[in-house]
């Protein structure tokens, strides 16, 4: 294990180095591009022995994935925004064929307008097509997500595709301190891969996404089901793994001063970790505040969060995307679900934030915690907050 | 020509590097529309995602940036809603050549009435340097770090053999022919296409010993050979060499007019 400073970027691709996968596919996005543009320089010097498949747009590199661990490879890809849009139809043909491919994306918002920047809208776009969803607070947990996310796909019952988000520039061009593995030690965490069925099996033959129409196109959906309630049992059993290996732990979620906490912000992604300094400054004027950084989208951890969030009495949900149904983000709507008819039910008020790069410092979390402490002492609050934008 | 007649003055600076030839070509575009006499509020320009695709963000006309290879489509159906709009579309060769390939070949199948300028500056420059359709084999690119074997296009070949009434090649250093193509190509009632070659210093030029976007213009003006000379060289002269010139300018009917016909057709039938 060494120390050294890395861009997210620089970090994802360090890990896919260190991975080693079989084949890439891979096409130019903002952000993204650094991830596979470095990784092709670890092609070109021969540092690694995959297949670099360059190709004309991301919807094949999805398909090039898609037909690499079919035949059984490792398979690996990233993108952004338009480009993760673009693969929208590919991505559901990957997790229902049950292949275990790895996909980086830098979140940046969805066009129109064009914008470079980072929202979760992106990813949002793509959190019901059976995709494990995993998001980083910063590089190290990019890293750390990217290595687990190979064995978190490859467990048995589970061969799912896992995609590990991190937000655009914020993440993937920033500089920070992280803790990288040695190369053999991220071989013998993730292990050979060995397909149970593969293309390339001659003396086995089978078929990918036949045509399945009433007689059994619903069994292969309800198996995706139970292959996510096995994911979410693997996700805590590689992190364990890991934490062994790396003494870095990780959950489906990380609370933060939540002992005591009446009032609590959940969220994702980067924001999180300037939550944590809010947190810290409301707490020494005696503000009874937490936070909880979700790690895990998909499958939704929904019987923890319950746990978790049970008899707190206020709890901000942030959303760095919004569903347009007139109701909040969908962190938000997932939490109302998830909490609907529990006992000690939290009141839940959404603030989406950050369309489009929008900033947000610890000033304004600190804001957000003050509408909240206020709904608290039985000031009115909307369900719904646009927070940071001109009305 | 007073430039403020044809651009957003308030958007400029633009964002394109130094020596960029992209600002060259954007200007041979306003210059041939000047020079059409055309009614700008008759002219939409449509454009893609990339350092090209930025063009239309400067130009005073009406203007539609969408997305990344997709510009043809977008035009065609501004095309097909209201025929009598100029319609030109700004690409690129990552744009225009890879990701939108598909588009590009079925518009000149149909030959719809788009103008087509593809700026071709042989890489993905917006995302720094990844080799695109257009780049030549041998030249380095950050994915291609000892060259790129992938054979280029000639993409006015692909445009001809796909249907385009006009094709023509030029370059940002002659910049007068530039503007007559791009002047003659518009006023085919057809589907033109202009490709213009044109400069990336930052991320073709530093990676291929040219290193400014003077020197990568001395290379354009050393190393393109007319058509009608290019008839007189044996494949041994023409070796590393580039075609320009108007290679066709076709008058097969054009494809909104044929859709026009059919529907007056059917209609008086039915009278």
């Amino acid at each position: 294990m060494k120390r050294v400073a890395l861009t997210g970027n620089e970090a994802v691709s360090l890990a896919m180095k260190q991975i080693n996968p079989d084949v890439v596919a891979a096409y130019p996005i903002t952000p993204q591009t650094e991830i596979v543009q470095m990784f092709s320089q670890y092609v070109a010097d021969g540092q690694v022995d995959t297949e670099f498949i360059t190709v004309e747009s991301e919807h094949s590199a999805m398909s090039a994935s898609i037909g690499a661990s079919a035949s059984g490879a490792r398979a690996m890809t990233a993108t952004s925004a338009n480009g993760l849009a673009l693969m929208w139809e590919v991505m559901y043909i990957a997790a229902s064929s049950r292949l275990p491919i790895i996909m980086p994306v830098v979140n940046r918002a969805l066009s129109a307008p064009i914008n470079i920047h980072c929202d979760h809208s992106d990813a949002m776009g793509a959190r019901d097509s059976g995709w494990i969803q995993l998001f980083s607070e910063n590089s190290q947990e990019a890293y750390d997500n990217v290595i687990q996310a190979i064995r978190i796909a490859e467990s048995a019952n589970v061969l799912l595709p896992v995609m590990v988000n991190l937000d655009g520039f914020i993440i993937s061009h920033a500089v920070e301190n992280i803790d990288v593995l040695d190369d053999e030690k991220v071989q013998d965490f993730i292990g050979s891969y060995t397909a149970d069925y593969s293309l390339l099996d001659k003396d086995n033959p089978i078929t990918f996404g036949p045509l399945a129409l009433q007689d059994y196109y619903f069994e292969a959906k309800r198996q995706q089901v139970e292959a996510m309630k096995y994911a979410h049992k693997a996700i805590p059993e590689v992190a364990r793994e890991y934490e062994k290996l790396t003494g870095r732990g990780y959950g489906y979620f990380t609370p933060y001063r939540m002992e005591d906490a009446e009032v609590v912000i959940i969220g994702l992604g980067s924001t999180m970790g300037t939550a944590q300094v809010a947190v810290d400054e409301l707490r020494k004027e005696g503000n009874k505040v937490g936070l909880l950084k979700l790690r895990v989208f998909r499958p939704f951890p929904k019987e923890e969060l319950a746990r978790m969030l049970a008899g707190i009495p206020v709890v901000g949900v942030m959303d760095r995307a919004d569903t347009f149904s007139g109701n909040g983000g969908p962190l938000f709507a997932d939490l109302n679900t998830v909490l609907y008819g529990g006992e000690e039910r939290p009141e839940l008020y959404n603030f989406i934030y950050g369309l489009g790069g929008r900033d947000i410092n610890v000033s304004n979390l600190m804001e957000i915690y003050r509408y909240l402490l206020n709904a608290r002492d039985g000031q009115t609050l909307n369900r719904v907050n646009y927070f940071g934008v001109r009305e | 020509m007073a430039v403020e007649d044809y651009l957003r003055m308030e958007k400029l600076p633009h964002i394109w590097c130094p020596g960029c030839g992209h600002g060259i070509v954007m200007g041979a575009i306003t210059r041939a529309i000047e020079k059409n006499g055309w009614d700008k509020n008759k002219v939409v320009v449509v454009s893609g995602i990339g350092c090209s695709s930025r063009a239309p963000g400067y130009m005073d006309f009406d203007t539609l940036h969408t997305l990344h290879g997709r510009a043809i489509p977008f035009a065609a159906g501004v095309k097909m809603a209201n025929p009598e709009l100029h319609v030109i579309v700004i690409t690129g060769d990552g744009d225009g050549a890879a990701i939108g390939g598909n588009h590009l070949i079925h518009a000149c199948r149909r030959n719809v009435g788009l103008n087509i300028v593809l700026l071709n500056n042989s890489i993905y420059g917006m995302t720094s340097g990844q080799y695109s359709p257009l780049t030549p084999e041998g030249a380095l690119a950050t994915t291609s770090p000892y060259g790129n074997i992938d054979p280029a296009f000639d993409l006015c070949n692909l445009a001809m053999g796909s249907g385009a009434n006009f094709v023509a090649r030029g370059t940002a250093y002659h910049i007068h022919k530039l503007i007559d193509y791009i002047s003659q190509g518009f006023e085919n009632p057809g589907f033109s296409f202009i490709e213009a070659i044109s400069q990336c210093p930052t991320n073709f030029g530093r990676r291929n010993k040219q290193r400014t976007g003077l020197e990568m213009m001395k290379w354009q003006r050393d190393n393109s050979v007319d058509f009608k000379k290019a008839q007189t060289m044996s494949a041994e002269e023409l070796k590393g060499k580039f075609i320009t010139g108007i290679f066709c300018d076709r008058e097969d009917k054009e494809y909104t007019e044929k859709y026009r016909q059919l529907v007056e057709q059917f209609q008086e039938g039915s009278n």
